[in-house]
């Protein structure tokens, strides 16, 4: 029988072991891909893919109508779902103690926030491409907001709910009506990390494929018009990447860094902002 | 003699004073009389309810959905816990100051302005020089008037508790609720802020909650023992510290207990 240090000791390093393992080979799958990623990207990412149009198989071209729609939608997906979330997440937070609304409310959402996105899509497909006629920006942004929604609320209510109680009544104590406590207070408080929420949120979308392949299509052609289909990264990447040609292919790669790269961007600022807010406090 | 002899001018008059977090009741039967312009101490050991006590003269209980209160709380004659009387009124007379500092996330000039735009239109320079009188009036101004742009939450903790001292007078409230105003201090901050309380007394009724004997010894001039929701003894504060009544007084006062 060891004594009861060195099997405690041994018991520890087993155990920092597999959990090593375990961090290397989710790391490694990761490595690889980032790699493969640049490996193919780097050399596909040359100027003309920002100044031209998506090209025919087998002339010269660009991804610059699918970077442009991919950031409307994307802006406009992020407009629509923010102050939703915003107001919703405030509600859960600040008013959801009381009654089955709120219960019931944060229930929902968080069937929404693990909702696969092809069903948004399918949903939003339904209810407006067919109406509509057509398929179109206008849907391809619904779909994104939908995602963004529930992202936003989650966060914006964890957030809340991290201000300590004794700001709320502080405030309370001097006077002031609920809507100018989480305004000017609690929300001013939960800022940075609000901000943060919403930032993964557009990460978050800014990938999706699955919404916008039911909804805004894609389309060869420049068009900024919302109410015609839009080409989007995420939809010309799934087309190029199964096409049978080599220029199609290194577009699709190009297109599949651009998309990491600035999700990649995203987290960064987005953890720099968290940080540099909580430390201040 | 009795306190309430003593106590010539009754600033909050308590009576037959209930309190229950839900189906428990923290206070039993309170009857009690705060005078104008004195400090009064709550002394007890936790859970004895003197914070649950303060808390029912600006019914901050009322943010939360179970917590109630019943009987009468006499604010210059007009019962408080009224329904009918406007809660934030009443805390524009009755101003508080919590354990830990609780700066809003706003510069120093905005934490004070925040509660006096609530209850007056001041133009600039009326309202810059509220913040100044305030900020003064809690010993705060030389130490702040540079940089009053900038962040209440950069401030040291002693610092921070006096703007948030200077935030509840300067909406100029006739009482002052302190609940364990110095526990998250340290001695020299402590010392700042019982000076300060000593000043205060000239133009409000202090009500301080303290865990500490000394400080209620220091800084009050009537002090009320409070013991598992009862109030056991109330009087002015060199009688309950030298002479206490009531043998539970007594045991707590010298330390035997709590």
């Amino acid at each position: 029988m060891l004594n009861l240090y060195t099997r405690r000791r041994i018991v520890n390093a087993i155990g920092l072991a597999i959990s090593m393992l375990a961090m290397a080979f989710g790391l490694f799958w990761l490595c690889w891909i980032l790699w493969t990623l640049l490996e193919h990207g780097l050399p596909a990412l040359t100027p003309v893919v920002f100044a031209q149009m998506t090209p025919p198989p087998g002339s010269s071209g660009g991804l610059l109508n699918a970077i442009a729609g991919s950031l409307m939608m994307t802006l406009v997906g992020t407009l629509i779902g923010t102050p939703i979330g915003i107001l919703a997440g405030t509600y859960l937070a600040e008013f959801g103690q009381r009654g089955w609304l709120a219960p019931i409310t944060r229930f929902i959402n968080d069937i929404l926030l693990s909702a696969p996105s092809i069903v948004i899509g399918l949903f939003v497909y339904e209810v407006y491409v067919v109406k509509v006629g057509h398929f179109a920006g206008w849907g391809g942004a619904l779909a994104l907001s939908i995602i963004v929604i529930p992202v936003v609320i989650r966060t914006t209510e964890n957030m809340l709910r991290l201000i300590p109680n004794s700001l709320r009544e502080a405030a309370a104590a001097i006077g002031a009506p609920q809507w100018k406590i989480i305004t000017f207070v609690t929300l001013r408080a939960a800022r940075a990390g609000i901000l943060t929420g919403i930032l993964l949120a557009i990460a978050r979308i800014s990938g999706e494929t699955a919404p916008l392949l039911f909804t805004s299509l894609n389309n060869q052609f420049w068009s900024s018009d919302m109410n015609q289909p839009m080409a989007n990264l995420p939809v010309v990447i799934f087309q190029f990447a199964m096409s049978p040609y080599a220029d199609w292919h290194s577009l699709a790669w190009a297109g599949a860094l651009l998309i990491t790269l600035s999700v990649l961007t995203l987290n960064i600022v987005a953890r720099v902002m968290f940080r540099q807010k909580t430390n201040t406090q | 003699m009795t306190a309430d002899q003593i106590i010539s001018a009754p600033k909050l008059i308590v009576r037959d004073l209930n309190f229950y977090y839900g189906a428990d009741r923290a206070l039993k039967d309170i009857n009690l009389v705060i005078p104008e312009k004195m400090v009064t101490a709550f002394i007890g050991p936790s859970g004895c309810g003197k914070s649950t006590l303060l808390r029912t003269f600006n019914r901050m209980y009322e943010l939360y959905p179970k917590q109630r209160a019943e009987g009468e709380i006499l604010l210059d004659g007009q019962n408080l816990l009224d329904k009918k009387q406007d809660l934030n009124n009443l805390r524009a007379k009755i101003g508080m100051v919590f354990q830990k500092p609780t700066p809003f996330p706003m510069s120093i000039y905005d934490n004070i302005a925040f509660g006096v735009k609530l209850y007056e239109n001041l133009n600039k320079h009326d309202l810059e020089e509220r913040i100044e009188w305030a900020l003064k009036k809690a010993a705060l101004w030389t130490e702040v008037k540079d940089k009053l742009k900038q962040s209440g939450t950069g401030l040291s903790g002693g610092q921070q508790q006096r703007l948030c001292i200077a935030r509840a007078i300067a909406v100029k409230p006739q009482v002052l609720l302190l609940d364990e105003p110095t526990s998250a201090l340290d001695p020299i901050s402590t010392a700042h802020i019982e000076k300060l309380i000593d000043e205060l007394k000239k133009d409000f009724t202090i009500v301080i909650v303290t865990h500490n004997m000394q400080q209620a010894a220091r800084v009050s001039d009537f002090t009320a023992y409070m013991y598992l929701g009862d109030l056991i003894e109330f009087g002015d504060t060199s009688t309950v510290f030298t002479n206490p009544k009531r043998k539970e007084t007594e045991d707590y006062i010298t330390g035997r207990f709590g």
